[in-house]
């Protein structure tokens, strides 16, 4: 009796939250600049849809450089964070662990890069250590939970004594490894895109010419550098393995070593200027009142503007990730049908956000819209892909019905909370990438520590990506917070290993 | 697994080669004022006419972005770059000892262009004028002399307030090319644009005169300059910064000077460009608070 009230009651509040979650996105749609701003969007999409199909290797030389410095940044700082993120996972317990983690993953990589360019310089050292310092985080706490999942009847079995290490190595990290390996796959597919989008601040990867072509109007060159992308990241589970890796990694770091030339006074100069400006002056009174007017309009916009594209980004995502998701699901299609279906949604999953919304802003013109559409598209592939995924399990509906009325009877009601988990799951994600988006003209905050680093005001750049550093945190919390409490089911409280490791999972060895 | 070894050892070996290949290099970028293509163009056929002069391996970067350019010379990345009057300012007062060597021509009385689409119904006027409000206006990059600083400037002197107060949209095209293609589209309605870019691409058929036309000029400012690193002569040989001026400064090469364009160089120093930094000041873009 008390199980079927609790059914009701749990029903009732999922259903409230959606609807102030929608109620939300209305409203921030209604204060949201989304206005299509291009007189004529149609003909700029004919002339890229005619480039898509033309595609064309400017330069053969130039194309073969930047698709390996792509390959190398992503595999340097994967190889990288998977190793320090392995060891800081294994101290996931301590607060400390933790703490860092969040801290390294809170920041994006393209912040990352733009402060390491200040040192560094466009160098290989500058992109690997961008992507290395945020994957860090991510890896140390999905090894974490990971290693929390595993059955803890071995490690309790043996004591510890003095040697910690060895009782890690051979009590915990064996049962864990095989879902590493899998999240780890996953990450470099992320790896690939991040060292895409870092081409478009001007390191040398295949964004950098992407840029130039889409800039410039050349869509045969610039649909023969998507494909590249594309084809690099298809290509990740026929040569991520760990036979070819031996060999491919020592490679990567012998031909392209990760270095930079640098100067300690450069650094301390640099270091000097991050210091908060009124602290290098001694607080003169009017100057500082001013600064903190000025750093407070700044912060209080940019948050303000971070936060209603991201509302109205999650609840698109999530409209869109529920309409796509039959797509890859064996309820509605099967055979080909489903196989094209899915292909679409990898498309759109492989496409970064950055990049996206590079494209539409050319098409719609300046505006919120194509920041919103942009991560709708891969956010709602990334959900809808699983969500199908996992409607193959279900079992037939009871009731013979028309595809209408399965979906809304069945299908949605059936995959709610799974759909809900992977929404809130994703939050803290949108809000990371608006937060950036803004490095290509909305004034979310990475439009404003865009501007902070162009005007050398590197106090006010490291204070305004702290702020979004803030900002993520809380999103996460939040998330974790309604989790908990809506989502009663063990494995729904933390969807981060299944949405990622799901992309990549492999038969266990022997299974 | 033995064609894999065979490909570690042959880019082991080609990596060893190019590490004995290392000789200093002299290099030099330019802000990325315009369209890319264009820019690679002029720039390369600078780097050839530099290195035929100075008989040393020259090199153009090419960048994405203004601070790109700023951070490569501060970096010493590059030793020599084509900076505006305000990205000039800017890379010498992060990179103490650096010169201004040589400025073209034209750049000792640049001007700005505003230009508006046809829909929006401006005329041409001796004066910024109330018709303006409430328009869409671009902007080049954010730190552009002739694309921000200027116009920016003259707008709060004709308006009394921020762009953003102006208008009803403002945006930053990024470059110049941009601009005149987002104008003459109408995804804004007004713009401010370097003269020189926008009469050459006038002079290439770019530009509709039914679409969009100028409104207004901004009186004349100092612009463009070669800037090179104080500590050159100690990295590429002594005198090496007074040849490199001189090579500037003769330069006669028709098809480089029609590429920039400018009709020659003329010799400048920091002094010239205290004006810009000024009004840099004025507007609270240089200043630390």
């Amino acid at each position: 009796m008390s199980g079927t009230l609790r059914f009701f009651s749990q029903r009732r509040s999922l259903r409230r939250l959606s609807f102030y979650f929608a109620l939300s996105a209305l409203l921030c749609l209604a204060l949201a600049d989304i206005e299509i701003s291009a007189p004529d969007p149609g003909r700029e999409l004919r002339l890229m849809l005619a480039g898509l199909f033309s595609p064309r290797i400017a330069d053969l030389t130039q194309w073969l450089d930047a698709t390996l410095t792509t390959v190398a940044f992503a595999l340097q700082g994967v190889t990288l964070a998977a190793a320090l993120g392995l060891v800081l996972s294994a101290f996931y317990q301590r607060p400390w662990a933790r703490r860092l983690a969040a801290g390294l993953r809170s920041v994006h990589e393209v912040f990352w890069a733009l402060i390491f360019i200040q040192v560094f310089g466009f160098t290989a050292l500058t992109g690997v250590l961008a992507i290395t310092l945020p994957f860090c985080g991510t890896i140390a706490k999905v090894f974490g939970e990971q290693l929390e999942e595993i059955d803890q009847r071995p490690a309790s079995a043996v004591s510890p004594g003095r040697g910690g290490i060895s009782h890690f190595c051979y009590t915990r990290l064996p049962l864990a490894l095989h879902a590493m390996r899998n999240y780890t796959a996953y990450r470099m597919e992320c790896a690939i895109r991040s060292s895409v989008v870092l081409g478009f601040i001007g390191l040398p990867t295949i964004g950098f010419h992407l840029e130039t072509a889409l800039r410039t109007g050349e869509y045969s060159a610039a649909s023969a550098l998507l494909l590249t992308v594309l084809a690099l990241v298809y290509s990740l589970r026929f040569w991520f393995r760990t036979r070819w890796l031996l060999v491919l990694v020592p490679t990567a770091f012998i031909a392209r070593p990760v270095a930079a030339e640098w100067h300690g006074a450069n650094l301390m100069r640099f270091l000097w200027e991050c210091v908060p400006a009124p602290l290098r002056q001694d607080w003169p009174l009017e100057k500082t009142q001013r600064w903190l007017g000025w750093l407070g309009e700044q912060v209080l916009a940019g948050t303000w503007n971070t936060v209603l594209l991201a509302q109205v980004a999650l609840v698109l995502t999530a409209l869109f990730a529920l309409l796509a998701s039959p797509l890859n699901s064996s309820h509605f299609v099967s055979g080909w049908a489903r196989r094209a279906g899915d292909g679409v949604l990898l498309v759109l999953r492989s496409l970064p956000e950055y990049l996206l919304n590079f494209i539409f802003l050319i098409v719609l013109g300046p505006s919120m819209l194509p920041a919103a559409l942009a991560m709708t598209l891969h956010n709602g592939a990334i959900i809808g892909h699983l969500l199908g995924r996992h409607s193959d399990e279900m079992p037939a509906p009871p009731v013979p019905a028309g595809p209408l009325g399965r979906f809304a009877y069945f299908y949605v009601p059936t995959l709610y909370q799974r759909f809900l988990a992977y929404c809130f799951y994703r939050w803290e994600i949108i809000i990371r990438e608006t937060a950036v988006l803004g490095v290509l003209g909305i004034p979310t905050l990475g439009f404003y520590i865009d501007s902070a680093f162009q005007f050398m005001r590197f106090d006010v750049a490291i204070l305004l990506i702290g702020v979004n550093a803030a900002l993520i945190l809380a999103a996460d919390w939040l998330s974790r917070r309604l989790r908990r409490q809506f989502l009663l089911a063990p494995p729904l409280a933390r969807p981060a290993l299944q949405v990622e490791s799901a992309a990549y999972r492999r038969p266990l060895p022997g299974a | 697994m033995r064609y894999l070894f065979a490909l570690l050892a042959m880019l082991v070996s080609l990596g060893s080669i190019a590490a004995d290949n290392q000789r200093p290099q002299f290099t030099f970028t330019a802000i990325p004022d315009q369209n890319e293509a264009e820019l690679v163009r002029r720039f390369q056929q600078v780097a050839d006419y530099l290195s035929a002069e100075l008989d040393v391996d020259v090199n153009y970067m090419p960048v994405k972005s203004y601070p790109a350019a700023i951070t490569a010379f501060r970096n010493n990345q590059v030793q020599l770059a084509w900076f505006g009057g305000l990205s000039g300012v800017q890379a010498r007062r992060a990179v103490p000892g650096s010169e201004a060597i040589a400025q073209g021509y034209e750049d000792q009385f640049f001007k700005t262009y505003f230009i508006a689409h046809a829909s929006a119904g401006l005329q041409p006027a001796e004066a910024l004028t109330d018709t303006l409000r409430g328009k869409t206006f671009t902007f080049g990059s954010k730190g552009s002399t002739s694309g921000r600083l200027m116009p920016e400037f003259h707008l709060r002197e004709a308006f009394g307030k921020a762009p953003g107060e102006i208008f009803s949209r403002v945006g930053f095209s990024g470059d110049h090319s941009r601009t005149i293609a987002l104008v003459q589209s109408g995804a804004y309605q007004v713009g401010a644009v370097n003269y020189a870019v926008w009469e050459k691409a006038v002079d290439n058929g770019e530009v509709n005169p039914d679409q969009v036309s100028v409104i207004w000029t901004t009186p004349p400012y100092a612009d463009y300059q070669w800037t090179v690193r104080g500590d050159i002569d100690r990295q590429l040989g002594a005198g090496f910064k007074q040849r490199l001026t001189r090579a500037l400064l003769q330069l006669e090469n028709d098809s480089i000077l029609q590429a920039f364009p400018r009709s020659r160089f003329v010799p400048a120093d920091n002094s010239v460009y205290r004006a810009i930094e000024e009004t840099a000041t004025a507007i609270g873009l240089l200043d630390e608070f």
